[in-house]
């Protein structure tokens, strides 16, 4: 077996799996693993909470159900939630000053998936505020940095779920994605990361930002630990969210070794345009061009509402955000101001104190453009665009199987580089938009690397429920290629 | 069309956020500059296209679950008032609204 002369850090969660089947390691030692690395690796601001205590039972048990012979599929792997999902076990602050030192009394669907499965929680991982942003600079605790250079922003809003997977400080992380925030971290870090269909996967226990995109899925090292964990996380949750689909897991590992003999890859053009930096656009080459080897054929495809899915996403998403954030009022749980004078003031201060910039701005476009007189105009406009938008994937998809291009228009930038401008973030996320617009499965899988060595993602994105063939295609490439293996210095 | 102080007043009235001065203005360049990539979608003809709520509708149809109203939870209410910020007696405690 190949994993034993690596040491535990670099398993991936396949191998590490089947060693802790085969008793080679425990989980208390993988769990004890995994806690020194975050600690000694503290500086990446990756975890906002861990708990050893709590983390060492849950290994201690999975240790029992290895012995007992009822292990599940991923019985002792350690894993990390994005601070979003709430945990019973360890304080859950969405990122946000509102929610400091939040314990919930129950644990988000997703959570429990993965715990039924056998994974144990390590801790949560720092995000931007409400999963708010594109570079993690919105956390309210601190900037997470980027493995490859820790001068750079590990993107977001998952970005301490991507930066501990890419520093081995967890071999797999949870992640949410709303408008990108699983593909473009996964992208900056140079590892995998899928979100399924909208509807796949619970968002019970999701803190809530857009509620009609917001999606989780897994980020990993490799595609085939995405499939793991994917298959856990799926499946409908009837009684607890109410757009949960009546779609049932599969196991997404099945046909990741399927040939793409004849497989047509959509390439739309306004991807490729002005806006794309040469360098992410010869990684994105290379990626297109290992495929054709393995027998795809490029088509060339148009979705011409591209530019229109960034003014549409950030009327839609900060609409349904002023919504969902009107719940943190200082009354039933979070922050309260300590001197108002009334109720409406407690609200007042309350929530001018709990909430950072980027969520205040989004609130407040989110609060105008629901507000009378202007709903008709922007709100219900931007899901009439949504609908065409979705209907134009529709038409591609008539002549091709899955659709490639770019993550990002540029690699990672610098910590700080977007300066106070939120507009150049919403610029930035041109490409990921599209698909969660359209609720349609979106990944990144490491495609090389540009500027300054840092990495390239290629985003591939299948039609709804066609997660499996995304991870087949992911799959492949990285039989291929060694993008998705290779470390940052240092770690 | 730009947004004015007196509307950033009137949206953060609604939002129940107060505002600092310097925070107010700021805003107001910030979204009124967002507002600007927002004209090209108002431009956009739309005449006959029903708004999408949930993605999925567009390849099959989706409808809102209702459960039966049934009693499936026991009582938690210790465990949920845990990180109330004023609790009494089971209560959560506001400032008096009516005198």
């Amino acid at each position: 077996m190949t994993e034993i002369n690596k040491p535990l850090h670099d398993l991936t969660v396949a191998e590490l799996a089947a060693s802790l089947r085969a008793r080679r390691v425990s989980a208390i030692e993988a769990a004890q693993h995994f806690l020194a690395r975050a600690q000694s690796h503290a500086s990446l601001g990756a975890y906002l909470a861990m708990d050893d205590a709590a983390t060492l039972a849950q290994a201690r048990a999975a240790d029992a159900r290895l012995a007992a012979g009822t292990a599940g599929p991923l019985e002792g792997v350690p894993i990390a939630h994005k601070d979003i999902f709430v945990t019973r076990d360890f304080s859950s602050t969405a990122g946000s000053k509102m929610l400091d030192g939040y314990r919930s009394p129950f644990d988000a669907t997703v959570v429990c998936c993965l715990a039924e499965a056998g994974a144990v929680t390590l801790g949560k991982l720092n995000c931007d505020e409400f999963a708010m942003g594109s570079s993690n600079e919105n956390s309210a605790y601190k900037p997470v940095r980027n493995p490859w250079d820790p001068t750079r922003i590990p993107g977001g809003s998952s970005g301490g779920s991507a930066a501990a997977v890419a520093a081995r400080l967890a071999p797999a992380a949870t992640g949410t994605d709303t408008g990108g925030s699983i593909r473009q971290p996964a992208s900056f870090c140079g590892i995998t990361g899928i979100k399924p269909t909208y509807g796949r996967v619970s968002r019970y226990g999701m803190i809530a930002f857009a509620s009609s995109l917001d999606q989780a899925g897994p980020m990993a090292r490799t595609a085939e630990d995405c499939a793991l964990l994917l298959s856990a996380m799926c499946g409908p949750d009837p009684d607890r969210d109410s757009t949960s689909l009546d779609v049932p897991s599969e196991d997404f590992t099945r046909s990741l070794n399927d040939s793409l003999e004849g497989l047509r890859i959509g390439i739309p053009r306004e991807f490729f345009g002005e806006g794309l930096a040469p360098d992410v656009r010869a990684a994105v080459d290379g990626a297109l061009r290992e495929y054709e080897k393995l027998g795809a054929r490029m088509v060339e495809i148009s979705l011409p509402r591209t530019e229109l899915s960034i003014p549409v996403y950030y009327i839609i998403a900060p609409a349904e955000a002023s919504s969902n954030l009107s719940r943190f009022d200082g009354v039933k749980f979070g922050h309260r101001a300590k001197d108002y004078v009334d109720l409406v003031d407690m609200y007042k201060k309350t929530r001018a104190e709990g909430f950072g910039d980027e969520v205040k701005r989004r609130i407040m476009i989110g609060t105008y453009v629901l507000s009378h007189g202007y709903y008709d105009a922007y709100y219900l406009q931007a899901q009439k665009i949504r609908r065409m938008i979705a209907d134009d994937f529709q038409q591609a998809f008539k002549s091709c199987d899955l659709i490639a291009g770019p993550v990002a228009p540029t690699v990672a930038w610098k910590l700080g580089g977007h300066g106070n401008d939120p507009l150049a973030d919403y610029l930035a996320d041109i490409f990921t938009l599209p698909a969660s617009l359209a609720g349609l499965p979106g990944m990144s899988a490491p495609a090389g690397f540009g500027e300054g060595g840092m990495p390239v993602g290629l985003q591939l994105i299948g039609n709804y429920f066609s997660e499996a063939r995304l991870l087949n295609a992911a799959h492949r490439l990285q039989q291929v290629t060694d993008f998705h293996s290779r470390k940052p210095e240092g770690v | 069309m730009s947004l004015t102080s007196l509307d950033i007043a009137r949206i953060a009235n609604l939002a129940r956020m107060e505002l600092r001065p310097d925070e107010s203005e700021r805003l107001l360049t910030q979204i009124n500059g967002f507002f600007g990539i927002v004209e090209a979608m108002r431009a956009v003809d739309t005449s006959g296209i029903e708004p999408l709520a949930h993605p999925v509708a567009v390849i099959q149809d989706v409808a809102l679950r209702l459960r039966e109203d049934v009693i499936s939870e026991s009582n938690q209410r210790d465990a949920n008032q845990r990180s109330a910020p004023a609790v009494e007696r089971g209560l959560f405690l506001v400032p008096k609204v009516i005198e």
